[in-house]
């Protein structure tokens, strides 16, 4: 058995527990760039929080299809945050581009 | 440019032409440059259009945004024959945001037309309920957004197709106002020439970019046993325009920015054009009514 010197595995201990929040909730990133959400699709584990961003000189919006969650127009440059609690399946689109559309599964 | 010099510039733009002139006769569609034919015969105009105006938008494509509206208002302005009244197909703000919607309304106030009607655009309903729009240019409709109103003998319709996107890609006007306009169209008499105005194009230009609307079929069939109809839209900030049986279908150029061909580029984004371009993919629509009930539609641009 390979036993570490105590402030070793302490140290590692401490590295680990911190770690340990953003491995259960994987924050997602989502950008909006060319009139597309990139990912379309993403899954995050319950309790994550995703971040759109968008990139293009076009505002574009984060609308949920069941009314769960709403951005306001964002800029380019503007993002919007929004914490996923329950587990499902989640369908938006940008209210200015009907035809962006993105899904969020959370776990 | 100061005042007067822009008013010479509209006045040499109204008399050398540099828009193009449509005829509607029998459901027929010809186009004139504006130099070519007679002014004289174009009548006095009903009502103008102008749409997209965008206030609050800032990037590459136009970054004086209020500038090009003032000069369309001066354009109007210096008319010889004002409109009755003048119509705007919405994407009044960029943003949707309070100061943006002030900023037009201050800028509007300056047009002698007295008269102003006014549909969203998607633009301007971000926030889901359109809470500033509404605040503004709601009475008209009791805040539903769609309502109609008679003009010279003809029936003027405003619809909004910019607030349920649940069918997914198009434009759509949901169940509630198709009966409102089955209702609003019943019993009128076939001769009454219809207009019918919205901010996204009502017929399908192309659905990628969602360019269209769900119940464009649905709305021809409603309004295919009348005479004489005209589809006035926004949206797509150029015009495109189509015939089909006594339907015209029309939509207006931006007073902010042009935005590509449809299917040219990765999506409907502000265009950016040399400078010296702009003001020439930019404009107003009029739209008189000759004798017969037919319709006559003038674009002009800003230069």
């Amino acid at each position: 058995m390979n036993i570490q010197p105590r402030p070793v595995r302490a140290a590692l201990l401490c590295a680990l527990l911190a770690l340990m929040p953003a491995l259960a909730h994987a924050d997602g990133q989502i950008v909006m760039k060319n009139f597309s959400y990139s990912p379309m699709e993403l899954s995050v584990a319950a309790g994550s929080t995703v971040t759109w961003k968008n990139l293009d000189g076009e505002p574009h919006t984060v609308v949920s299809l069941d009314g769960q969650f709403r951005s306001q127009a964002l800029d380019e440059n503007d993002t919007f945050s929004f914490k996923f609690d329950k587990p499902g399946t989640y369908k938006y689109i940008c209210s200015i581009h009907p035809q962006m559309k993105g899904t969020i599964t959370v776990k | 440019m100061d005042m007067e010099t822009s008013r010479r510039g509209v006045l040499k733009c109204l008399g050398v032409g540099a828009g193009t002139l449509f005829t509607l006769n029998s459901g027929i569609f010809t186009a004139n440059a504006l130099g070519q034919t007679s002014t004289a015969n174009a009548g006095i105009p009903l009502f103008l259009q102008i749409s997209d105006t965008h206030i609050g938008f800032n990037k590459d494509a136009n970054p004086d945004v209020i500038g090009t509206l003032n000069k369309t208002i001066d354009l109007v302005n210096a008319m010889p024959h004002q409109p009755a009244f003048l119509i705007h197909t919405g994407d009044v703000t960029h943003l949707s945001k309070a100061e943006q919607f002030d900023t037009a309304n201050q800028l509007l106030s300056r047009l002698q037309v007295g008269e102003l009607h006014v549909v969203p655009g998607e633009h301007d309903v971000t926030d889901g309920p359109g809470t500033e729009f509404f605040a503004r240019f709601g009475k008209a409709s009791d805040n539903r957004g769609y309502y109609s109103f008679d003009r010279a003998g003809v029936h003027f319709i405003a619809l909004v197709n910019v607030m349920h996107f649940e069918s997914g890609g198009l434009g759509a006007l949901g169940a509630d106002q198709m009966d409102w306009l089955k209702k609003d169209l019943a019993g009128r008499s076939a001769s009454q020439p219809i207009v019918v105005f919205a901010h996204m194009p009502l017929w399908t230009i192309y659905a990628p970019w969602g360019w269209g609307t769900t119940e464009s079929a649905e709305l021809a069939s409603l309004l295919k046993r009348f005479g004489s109809v005209t589809v006035l839209n926004g949206h797509i900030h150029q015009i495109v325009q189509k015939v089909e049986g006594n339907i015209t279908f029309h939509t207006a150029r931006s007073t902010a920015y042009p935005q590509p061909l449809a299917g040219v580029g990765p999506g409907p984004g502000p265009l950016k054009v040399a400078t010296d371009m702009l003001p020439k993919m930019l404009g107003v629509t009029s739209v008189s009514v000759e004798r017969s009930s037919a319709f006559q539609l003038s674009d002009t641009t800003l230069a």
